[in-house]
């Protein structure tokens, strides 16, 4: 595999040809908040947060669904972008009903640790406070729209991994809602193998076990790794 | 030397954050002898004085009451703080704005439990149609957030603002709930 030679942040860095820019980010232990990917997921992105400067180039770029190039030349935290980064965590705060202090998540939340990493301690926008339903036809898991942030985790590992298919966005903007097969009640899906792991990808309190109260969910996602070695390398670590 | 006139109000909210105030415990005894508490639910001051230096601001804007103290606390103070999520973000209190305040009133009391109230404005202070963060009706100069904010925050926030610098809070302390 050949070798690409890039600038990032003044510094000369080599990686492999066909590697995304944020793999290598996070390989030179660069700290880029990231929502939407996951590893061992496809990338999406989605969220915009780990969007870098590109010199040549006036657009901003997601470093997740970009490739590193030779002679690229890159700025991760520019003002600039620190800036945008803090306006998108606002925005999606603004868009739901994202209350920490009563929220499953809180404490482990990626959103409200994100928010508080880049300094948001308030937010600028006009709250929509939208009316939005929770499903809880599903025997073990619940779905919560008020804190999804539509970053298709769910979506994803559902297709991806476990096969299944059940998860899926309709609308558009704003009024986007990820839906369980042809948008009906989760318990009431035949697709759905209660495998649960979307809702230990689910960054927010958007899915959680039926019976979790405030900041008593966790989630792990070690058992993607677990997975997708054993299927692409046939290694079978489970647990370690 | 001259002790800072610190006040604290408290608008829609639990009072939490004036519990979490209190658990500063022994840290309390040092504040006393830096400031003059001047306003605060847990002081007995009926009007909000005049030439304030410091106001923490516990709660959301949920009603006139809220919007004319919290009016009120900005013309009479020259730093002010949101204190505690509700009024950061309007927090749990604004849980109800997905509901108009006429559905609310209704859903909450005449078709509740028990005899539903009369009387309206005159004992009740009339609801914002929306619950709002302090900093959409006031200017806020510093923003304290958590569910509330530990003692360990408050502590930090305060002893900048008492020695006249910004409030710089780590990633671990600035967190939402």
């Amino acid at each position: 595999m050949s070798v690409v030679t890039l600038t990032i942040n003044d510094e000369l860095v080599s990686a492999q040809e066909g590697e995304t820019l944020l793999a290598v980010l996070h390989e030179r232990g660069i700290d880029m908040p990231t929502l939407c990917h996951l590893e061992g997921l496809s990338e999406r992105g989605g969220c915009r947060l780990c969007m870098v400067e590109l010199e040549g180039s006036s657009r901003l770029q997601a470093a997740c669904v970009t490739q590193v190039q030779e002679d690229m030349i890159v700025h991760t935290h520019s003002e600039r972008l620190v800036k945008y980064r803090k306006m998108i965590l606002e925005l999606l705060f603004a868009e739901r009903n994202h209350i920490c202090a009563v929220c499953v998540m809180n404490g482990n939340c990626e959103l409200q640790w994100e928010a508080a990493k880049i300094g948001m301690d308030h937010v600028r926008y006009e709250y929509l406070n939208p009316d939005l339903a929770m499903d809880a036809s599903h025997e073990r898991y619940v779905l919560d729209h008020n804190r999804c942030i539509l970053c298709t985790r769910c979506v994803r590992v559902c297709d991806e991994i476990e096969g299944a298919h059940v998860w899926d966005v309709m609308g558009r903007g704003a009024n986007s809602r990820v839906i369980i097969d042809l948008n009906q009640a989760w318990g009431t899906s035949q697709s759905c193998t209660s495998c649960g792991k979307c809702v230990q990808v689910c960054p927010t309190g958007a899915l959680f076990d039926k019976g979790a109260t405030v900041a008593e969910m966790e989630k792990q996602h070690n058992f993607l790794r677990w997975i997708l070695d054993g299927r692409e390398k046939n290694v079978w670590s489970y647990g370690k | 030397m001259n002790k800072l006139r610190f006040a604290t109000a408290w608008l829609g909210g639990c009072s939490g954050c004036h519990m979490s105030f209190l658990d500063l415990d022994e840290k309390l005894i040092d504040l006393a002898e830096k400031i003059e508490l001047v306003y605060s639910p847990i002081a007995d001051v009926k009007e909000f004085p005049e030439g304030v230096d410091v106001t923490l601001v516990e709660g959301a804007v949920a009603n006139l009451d809220n919007l004319r103290l919290a009016q009120e606390i900005r013309a009479r103070s020259r730093l002010v703080v949101s204190f505690g999520d509700c009024a950061v973000t309007g927090n749990v209190p604004s849980l109800r704005n997905k509901l108009g305040v006429d559905d609310l009133l209704t859903a909450v009391y005449h078709e509740g439990p028990g005899r539903h109230p009369t009387g309206g404005d005159a004992i009740m202070p009339r609801l914002l149609p929306k619950v709002l963060p302090l900093h959409q009706v006031i200017k806020v100069d510093a923003f304290l957030p958590g569910c509330p904010p530990d003692a360990e925050r408050i502590w930090i926030a305060v002893s900048a603002l008492l020695a006249g610098e910004p409030v710089v809070l780590e990633p671990s302390m600035r967190t939402f709930g």
